[in-house]
């Protein structure tokens, strides 16, 4: 019963939703406030109606009931119950019924915290949203029903895929879905903002808080989902190249590039028309990611679906918003009129840099991830594009962005000083110089390539908290009045730096575990002692032991530095009785920044060998706490006073921010 | 200095043009040299392949051809049941590489007609061939439809319940 409930409550959202799509519009045209203000509480309730629906199936997965389809086929009684509920969305039907739920519930946050929002284009937001719910509602109520019956009903599941029990997968397709589909808001008033032609900086402040958050959240669901494949898949790798990753990497740096335009338009009211382009390109790839993941085109971990019919269903919703947004973009851009002009070595110029970097680059990813997609359907060839290709092209672009990251910050809006900005950023160069040597000398001359990877990582880095240093000029005030300045400074300026600084941490793991990792396949016996970069790691035993839904082969290992025992480590290799599937269960020693990675192969030829796999990571950790840095100075810069959203405007934001005012 | 408009027109249209050809540059040279193209043995049997050239090759482990050596490298054979590659890969081999399964095998053929594999795929789950293999597979006629290559001891024991089959090894 209360499966039919949450199918029916599905339905009601979808009616709900085309009331949404249509009414508020009308509204708008009409200039009727009635009408306009229907939006928000449709908003609402259709969150209400999915949640409800969202509610039902979590229940049926909770209580196993194995009469629904979706549940037979992804759950099974004996699993842990944190697995029973994140099983949900670890299939394709329950998947998508999150991708909605976020949706409706973006929708709702535009009605409950655009409070400030004219209400045209309030109306006209809240419209587009409707339209995005609508075609994918329908989706899952003509394609990917998940409360579908089984008659009789089986007695037990078939099991959620083993590589998808685990915690990660709990967090994150919902952090991932949080970026993809908040970015439905950014489009959305891109879109209003062209059915209205009319845009101005009033519009870059209330677009910059939404695409913020989206962009946090997907950083985060990126570096997580990373970490995840990392320690689960036990390759020891933390970035494939995967289609499916570049799915979700290119919404990323598109929607980076959105971030800084929408700087220059909030600031200057310069590059509209780039930026409401650049706001519908962004979810047009994540819609495109969604086709690439959820159509089966790939077949890969993510891609559960294999459907054909579900594939043609989201290429006509691709097609449908990426040409009708593209179509009114080309229709009424013109009518976007153009403001501030600036010199090229300026501000704005250093983030348009920012922007063709960025753009180019994803191109470049874009070409490699459709390119065999293309080759195949066209001339029927295959061929495999990876990690080789990708290192090429988008490493050579990411080096120019990366050296122009610290100037950006020094330069001044309308026209800059390059000569300045460089004299400044000495203590970054020098910090640079500094550490390119020391990472030479450490290294014994090891690889020139990781000595420079440091140095630009460190020149980021140092680079980065200058600027503030600089801005709260501690040399010509003194150290308390410099404190005190620097206080004073908006939390946006600390975001930049973070952030910036963040992506300086990433780059030094990354640098790290490329040039610096040590890898070794052995056959080992018990009581055998092994060399892996700095550690020794010694073979004990090994037992068979079982799970609740799982038996597994553990080998029992002592990891020792210098002779000191580090850690004990258990890498295992599982069996998932309920599908017959086995998984590694990689062994990581965290010390410092760097890991000890230990997996096991197949058991050789005789039984009491094992192949085993040892990694030496050094500053792997850093990749991710480098992303957790870049997500802190996302939240410092979405905390500052002027982009709170709805928030009562106290007087003196009002001073300090005379666009607003408009 | 005063810039002109058309001056900082130029200096964009510059930027821009510089960057892209560099990004299209990349992108070529990239594709022409750093893929690998998907070849099944009776490919290789035909047509052969250059020296050094990087290839994906893909089919099926024939039955009892693996041979694990006293180290960790592996020795089996890539079939498409017509013809068959002798392929030898060094490291850990992917969770559900079995004989009898799909698999993908990435690396160089050598003057002896022997496979040198760097990296070895197989599927990820027991419903799951390479899609490269099962299109293989089909154009040589001997796909047996979906769920062909899951050996009897990999079904679950549960036997789906419901008549449509298809449904259910989602």
């Amino acid at each position: 019963m209360i499966v039919e409930i949450g199918h029916f409550a599905l339905v009601l959202a979808l009616a709900l939703a085309l009331l949404q799509s249509v009414v508020p519009i009308v509204g708008a045209r009409r200039d009727d406030a009635a009408l306009m203000a229907v939006g928000g509480p449709i908003a609402l309730a259709q969150l209400t109606f999915v949640g409800l629906s969202f509610a039902a199936l979590t229940y049926a997965y909770v209580i196993s009931d194995f009469s629904v389809a979706n549940v037979y086929e992804n759950s099974h009684s004996l699993k842990p119950m944190l697995y029973k509920v994140t099983g949900v969305w670890g299939n394709h039907e329950g998947s998508m019924l999150l991708w909605v739920l976020i949706l409706a519930l973006f929708g709702a946050s535009v009605a409950v915290f655009g409070r400030n929002l004219p209400a045209s284009l309030k109306a006209n937001v809240l419209g587009v949203q409707g339209w995005i719910t609508v075609a994918f509602l329908l989706f899952i109520l003509v394609t990917s029903n998940p409360f579908i019956r089984m008659n009789p009903a089986p007695f037990e599941g078939q099991d959620l895929n083993p590589i998808l029990q685990d915690i990660g997968l709990a967090i994150h397709p919902p952090l991932l879905y949080l970026g993809y589909v908040g970015f439905s808001i950014s489009f959305a008033f891109a879109v209003a903002a062209l059915i209205e032609g009319r845009i101005d900086a009033a519009w870059a402040r209330w677009v910059r808080p939404w695409t913020l958050a989206a962009w946090i959240f997907l950083t985060a669901g990126i570096s997580m989902g990373s970490y995840w494949a990392y320690y689960e898949l036990g390759w020891g790798g933390w970035w494939f190249w995967d289609p499916v990753e570049n799915a979700s990497f290119m919404p990323w740096l598109l929607g980076t590039a959105l971030l800084h335009s929408a700087v220059v338009m909030e600031k200057r009211n310069a590059l509209k028309i780039w930026t409401v382009l650049l706001a519908i390109l962004t979810f047009s790839l994540s819609l495109l990611g969604t086709f690439l993941v959820r159509s089966g085109v790939l077949t890969s971990v993510h891609a559960f679906a294999t459907d054909p019919a579900r594939g043609v269903f989201i290429l006509m919703i691709l097609c449908v918003f990426i040409g009708g947004s593209l179509t009114l973009f080309a229709a009424r851009a013109a009518q976007l009129t153009q403001g501030g002009v600036f010199a090229p070595v300026s501000r704005e110029g250093a983030l348009v840099l920012n922007n063709i970097l960025l753009t180019a680059s994803c191109a470049t990813v874009l070409v490699g991830t459709l390119y065999p997609l293309a080759l195949e359907g066209v001339t029927g060839e295959k061929i495999s594009v990876g990690a080789p290709f990708f290192n090429l092209t988008f490493g050579p672009m990411m080096i120019p962005l990366l050296m122009a990251v610290p100037f950006g910050p020094y330069l001044a809006w309308k026209r800059g000083d390059v000569l300045g900005a460089s004299q400044r950023l000495m203590v970054a160069f020098a910090a640079a110089i500094v550490a390119t040597l020391v990472a030479f000398y450490l290294t014994s001359g090891g690889p020139v390539l990781a000595a420079l990877g440091v140095g630009l990582a460190a020149w980021l880095i140092v680079g980065a908290f200058s600027e503030l240093v600089t801005r709260a000029r501690f040399r010509e005030a003194g150290l308390a009045t410099g404190l005190r300045r620097l206080a004073g400074l908006p939390r946006a300026a600390f975001g930049t730096a973070v952030a910036h600084a963040g992506l300086g941490v990433t780059l030094l793991g990354i640098v790290g575990v490329s040039t610096l990792q040590v890898e070794n396949i052995l056959v080992m016996t018990p009581g055998q002692t092994a060399t892996i970069g700095r550690y020794e790691v010694t073979f004990d035993s090994a037992e068979t032991r079982r799970g609740p839904n799982f038996t597994e082969l553990v080998a029992h290992m002592t990891a020792r530095k210098d002779g000191e025992v580090v850690a004990k480590m258990d890498p295992a290799k599982r069996l998932y009785t309920a599908r017959q599937m086995p998984t590694t269960e990689a062994s990581i020693v965290t010390h410092g920044f760097s890991q000890l990675y230990v997996t096991l192969g197949e058991e050789s030829e005789r039984t009491d060998q094992l192949v085993v796999r040892m990694f030496d990571k050094p500053m792997v950790t850093l990749i991710w706490l480098g992303s957790l840095v870049m997500m802190a100075g996302g939240l410092l810069s979405l905390s500052d006073r002027r982009l709170r959203v709805g928030a009562p405007k106290p007087a003196r934001a009002a001073s300090a921010a005379p666009v607003a005012a408009e | 200095m005063a810039m002109t408009r058309k001056t900082r027109r130029l200096t964009l249209i510059g930027t821009v043009g510089v960057v892209l050809s560099a990004a299209v540059g990349l992108t070529l040279y990239g594709l022409s040299g750093q893929i690998a193209l998907f070849k099944t043995p009776t490919d290789l049997a035909e047509a052969g392949a250059e020296p050094g050239q990087r290839l994906r090759l893909g089919g099926l482990v024939k039955d009892g051809s693996v041979n694990r050596g006293a180290d960790t490298t592996v020795a089996f054979e890539v079939t498409d049941t017509v013809n068959h590659v002798r392929v030898t890969y060094t490291g850990l081999l992917p969770d559900l590489f079995r004989e009898g399964q799909g698999v993908v095998t990435e690396g160089v053929l050598d003057a002896n007609g022997v496979f040198r594999a760097d990296t070895v795929l197989a599927k990820h789950d027991e419903t799951y061939m390479p899609k490269e293999v099962v299109d293989a597979l089909k154009a040589q006629g001997v796909w047996e439809g979906d769920g062909a290559g899951k050996p009897a001891a990999a079904t679950p024991v549960s036997a789906p319940a419901t008549s449509d089959p298809a449904k259910l090894t989602n």
